[in-house]
């Protein structure tokens, strides 16, 4: 089948190529771009693992055809820190012990971030809410839920 | 994995349609592909035309006026359904729907149009809308033509839209004074599918004394959303009592067609049915009592 041209910025950076139609973004962005912060776990669109931005609307990039996000903006897990400089959110996870094994965390941070952008000062059920759909084996909801508490009560402004 | 296809991006109605009536054979339309996509990753659906009317934006709006009630375009993601102000001030039961419907992900993506397209009896809309009395606009290159939404669902995953046809929008007239619209899945996993789902929409008679009209619609208990038709008569013309309602839930739970799956047996099934559409049906019945 045709390869069709994908214009695409991930994270403020703008990308051309070539792509059958029936890539998933989670596949362009691992495997074409390299940006395997974004990880596949269920590949069914259960888990939530894989969750991006695109056009800062957190969605599941093993459920979105790479083609449907042509002349959007994606932001993976790799484009929240500015250089070494890590977001109040990702220290706040660090401070929590939020991370534990990892596998969960980049679709944590992106729809957390999500959350955030859209409402600095969530109450715990929305945050609950806003995860809901991110599966952790880990079990480790708890310490997530605290990260971004502490971030939503001002307790990382300005630092760092 | 998903076999290849070919892509066609669509960016207004009428390109759409010209899109569908030249590769309606083996097509399918995406939208948000929050349901398509697992199919196709299954090789259920292998589509060999894929058309894409995500970026129609002409169908993504959400208007409401006093006369006509609420219209939803075929594109609008149910988070657009959720935030929206006027479906919370006039539709209420959608926002508590929307929230229960899948993770924010997928309402950020799927959309009121494919969700009812797709036509999977377990869908939250299909069961509401028809409670509401919904009726849907679908259109092909020719002409365009509204039907019940009640009449909208044939089979599993089957509805009437013809090989070139496209839904283009959702039509819900006003919610009549004294009405109450109530709606409650039942699942094992909260924002999981129903393993049933029950709506039901009440008017109180004048007097507020008695049932004027009820909408009793079962969803996940057949192939398609379906209203208890039985039901909802023994409700009209009379006060709810208790005997009255276990009438109704027993009634209810005899016109359900479960089909049993992993998620549960069709005895299983029918005894949700019963206890859902009695605890919906004493819901809206208190509340369109309130309303009288």
């Amino acid at each position: 089948m045709e390869k069709q041209l994908l214009h695409i910025t991930v994270n403020n950076e703008y990308h051309e190529l070539y792509i059958k139609p029936k890539r998933l973004l989670v596949e362009v962005l691992r495997d074409e771009l390299g940006l395997t912060g974004t990880k596949r776990g269920c590949n069914t669109g259960a888990c939530c693992a894989c969750t991006v931005l695109v056009d800062g609307a957190a969605v599941k990039s093993c459920s979105v055809l790479a083609i449907q996000a042509d002349g959007k903006e994606v932001t993976t897990v790799e484009g929240l820190a500015e250089g070494d400089k890590l977001t109040p959110l990702q220290r706040s996870f660090l401070d929590h012990g939020a991370y534990q094994c990892g596998f969960c965390t980049s679709g944590m941070l992106i729809s957390a971030t999500a959350l955030l952008n859209e409402n600095p000062k969530p109450t715990k059920e929305q945050i609950k809410e806003a995860i809901h759909g991110n599966i952790c084996r880990c079990t480790g909801y708890n310490s997530i839920i605290r990260a971004v508490q502490a971030v939503a009560k001002g307790q990382y402004r300005e630092a760092g | 994995m998903i076999k290849d296809f070919a892509y066609f991006k669509a960016s207004t109605v009428k390109e759409a349609l010209d899109l569908l009536e030249e590769h309606k054979e083996d097509c399918k339309i995406i939208c948000g592909g929050q349901s398509l996509l697992i199919l196709m990753r299954q090789g259920l659906v292998a589509p060999k035309n894929l058309i894409d009317i995500k970026n129609v934006k002409e169908l993504s709006h959400i208007d409401f006026n006093q006369k006509e009630g609420l219209k939803i375009g075929a594109t609008t993601t149910h988070r657009a359904v959720e935030k929206s102000p006027v479906v919370r001030k006039h539709f209420p039961v959608l926002i508590e729907m929307e929230e229960n419907l899948a993770s924010v992900q997928t309402r950020n993506w799927g959309t009121i149009g494919g969700n009812l397209a797709h036509a999977d009896p377990t869908g939250d809309p299909g069961p509401i809308f028809i409670a509401l009395n919904a009726r849907v606009k679908v259109s092909n290159k020719e002409r365009e033509r509204t039907l019940p939404l009640e009449g909208f669902f044939v089979d599993y995953f089957e509805t009437v839209l013809e090989e070139n046809e496209l839904l283009l929008d959702v039509h819900l007239p006003v919610i009549p004074p004294k009405t109450a619209v109530v709606y409650e899945k039942f699942n094992i996993i909260k924002n999981d599918q129903g393993i049933v789902s029950v709506a039901v929409s009440m008017t109180a008679s004048d007097d507020g004394l008695t049932c004027k009209d009820s909408r009793i619609v079962l969803g996940a208990a057949a192939a398609t959303p379906i209203r208890a038709k039985q039901a909802e008569q023994l409700l009209i013309g009379q006060k709810l009592d208790d005997g009255l309602l276990e009438e109704v839930g027993l009634k209810a739970s005899e016109e359900s067609d479960p089909v049993p799956d992993i998620h549960a047996t069709e005895e299983y099934r029918r005894e949700l049915v019963k206890v859902l559409t009695k605890r919906m049906v004493k819901k809206a019945w208190n509340q369109s009592q309130t309303l009288a």
